[in-house]
């Protein structure tokens, strides 16, 4: 009797500690994003939650070209850079990673382990390393220099997510296919290719956004002509709080819900991203 | 696994082919990527290291003095110290949150759990800088926070969150925790109920049953989760300088303002290393402790 009334009150305590944690986890998680978007509709020329008015005139500024030009370089740049560094990592990374699944012992996994240590490593070491790198090699500010330096740093995420799709493969498909007479290239363009094709999208899209959000290697090896936006708006929010800040933010968060949602349609990418 | 059986069981003729073109290109095939990383990735690190080693800040003759002016100054020791303890503060944080939303996820049906892997995974894929920017609406002194706390009288003037630590850890706590999340969700799908069931049914409590047969069963997750954790909060720059402000000191602020503003390479590349090294040491310490839990789970 006793210990059934012990057992109640450790349930009830339990449940409310846990319950209460989890739920001001969901609410950390999910408020600050509402924040921002709540903000960046504004009408005030100051940022205040909750904001006043309504009005769309702060993403009209930023749209205005004149105004906003900036920005928009550097925004431009950022695109660029994150296209053609996810698009070299996808291409790079998903050769890496076939080959790793059939690497088996110490040395593979000595070799997955150094591919994947950027994901590990202070970033900010790297990016200063890749700008004394670069300058002392004769180089000048470019948008390549910071594609080379974010090629290195998104790479691993498609690593992972390739990788991940290897595991699952059942090697004996592949095995039947060689037996029943199939070239090896065969084999991996009709059996391979597209068992893993989700997990490569899936790995391009995390690349390309882990490019367009880099601050440790933009913050170093960008210059004035090839500013990146998270700079800019680093700039922006240590200097005035200019609030098309929340307005490049509100952009940033509804393109980035978009997309995901995309993602997630055609390659379960909140599953793959749990691994 | 049935890989290598049916390998095993294919004639040896047949098999002989095959097996030697997966002998030559599983390198190959890592070759491009390995040389872009010597190229872009080794070079640097060890040209950061070279640059260490020069004795003044104009770089023309090679000497100790940088190294020997950051290791002899306790101020600097400080720095280190608080640019870990941080990182251990946001890993503490995510954590005492993170695992009870793990908990809740375990628990839901497939239905809620691809919402709150949702929930989770969505701030990862806004921004870091967006996020930062949520928090100085968060916590600034007309901040959402100091509204609530004004409005309920619970204080009569604003508290001051913005350039504080304990504001900082707060926002690093959301900008970081779907880290801790995406490896700790995963290993947590897979514990079997079962033996949650069965430790209930042996008389166990719900707290009993969660520290000594949920931790120790996630444990490899949630080692995988503090690493990422702690490597991303200790070298978050934007973070620790727009909401701690400038008069909390971390390592990446000061490698940034050595290089960028005072122009001084080797100093700056000193602090870098230093950074390197202790994040390094800590993150492998997470990691033994990660596989010793989970050698215990399984032992």
């Amino acid at each position: 009797m006793r210990m059934a009334r012990r057992r109640n009150a450790s349930e009830i305590s339990y449940g409310l500690v846990m319950g209460g944690l989890a739920v001001l986890a969901l609410l950390i998680l999910v408020g600050p994003v509402l924040v921002v978007l709540a903000t960046s509709f504004t009408d005030s020329r100051s940022i205040r939650f909750p904001p006043e008015g309504f009005s769309i005139r702060w993403y009209a500024l930023l749209l205005d070209a004149g105004r906003s030009r900036q920005i928009h370089r550097a925004a431009g740049n950022t695109l660029q850079v994150a296209l053609v560094s996810a698009g070299l990592a996808t291409l790079l990374g998903t050769a890496a990673a076939l080959g790793l699944s059939r690497l088996a012992g110490r040395a593979g996994r000595a070799a997955d382990a150094f591919l994947m240590s950027p994901l590990v490593l202070p970033g900010l070491a790297f990016g200063l390393a890749a700008l004394m790198y670069f300058t002392l090699l004769g180089f000048r500010p470019s948008l390549e220099l910071i594609i080379a330096g974010h090629l290195v740093v998104v790479a691993p995420f498609v690593l992972r997510t390739v990788g991940a799709s290897l595991s699952q493969l059942d090697p004996a498909l592949l095995d039947a296919s060689l037996s029943l007479g199939a070239s090896p290239l065969h084999g991996f363009r009709r059996i391979t290719l597209p068992l893993i094709a989700p997990g490569i999208a899936a790995g391009a899209f995390l690349a390309f956004m882990a490019s367009v959000d880099n601050v440790p290697v933009s913050l170093f090896l960008s210059s004035a002509r090839t500013d990146m936006l998270p700079i800019r708006m680093w700039g922006m929010m240590e200097s005035t709080l200019d609030v098309r800040v929340a307005a490049v933010s509100g952009t940033l968060v509804l393109a980035a819900f978009l997309l995901m949602l995309v993602m997630e349609r055609f390659t379960g990418l909140t599953r793959r991203m749990r691994g | 696994m049935s890989g290598a059986a049916a390998l095993a069981a294919a004639p040896a003729g047949r098999a002989a082919a095959p097996a030697r073109a997966r002998r030559l290109t599983p390198w190959g095939l890592a070759a491009p990527l390995g040389l872009a990383y010597a190229a872009f990735f080794v070079a640097p690190l060890l040209m950061l290291v070279a640059v260490s080693f020069y004795a003044d800040e104009r770089m023309t003759r090679w000497g100790l003095d940088q190294w020997r002016r950051f290791l002899l100054d306790g101020f600097h020791w400080k720095v280190v110290a608080d640019t870990l303890l941080l990182g251990l503060k946001s890993v503490v944080a995510t954590t005492l949150l993170g695992f009870p939303f793990a908990l809740l996820y375990r628990g839901a049906s497939p239905r809620w759990q691809r919402v709150l892997l949702f929930v989770a995974v969505m701030p990862l894929l806004t921004s870091v800088v967006v996020r930062t920017f949520a928090w100085i609406v968060i916590l600034g002194r007309e901040g959402v926070v100091n509204q609530l706390v004004l409005g309920l009288g619970l204080a009569a003037e604003p508290l001051r969150l913005l350039q504080t630590e304990l504001g900082l850890v707060i926002s690093l706590t959301q900008i970081e925790m779907p880290l801790l999340l995406l490896p700790l969700l995963s290993v947590m799908a897979r514990i079997d109920p079962r033996l949650l069931d069965a430790s209930a049914s042996l008389g166990a409590s719900p707290w009993r049953t969660l520290f000594r047969v949920i931790l120790p069963l996630a444990a490899p997750g949630l080692a995988a989760g503090c690493l990422l954790v702690f490597a991303s909060s200790t070298t978050a720059f934007i973070s620790q300088s727009v909401i701690g402000g400038g008069r909390l000191v971390y390592l990446p602020a000061m490698i940034w303002q050595q290089a960028m503003v005072v122009a001084n390479w080797p100093f700056a590349a000193t602090a870098a290393i230093a950074l390197l090294v202790s994040v390094s040491a800590v993150i492998a310490v997470i990691a033994y402790a990660g596989r010793v839990a989970a050698g215990h789970a399984h032992g």
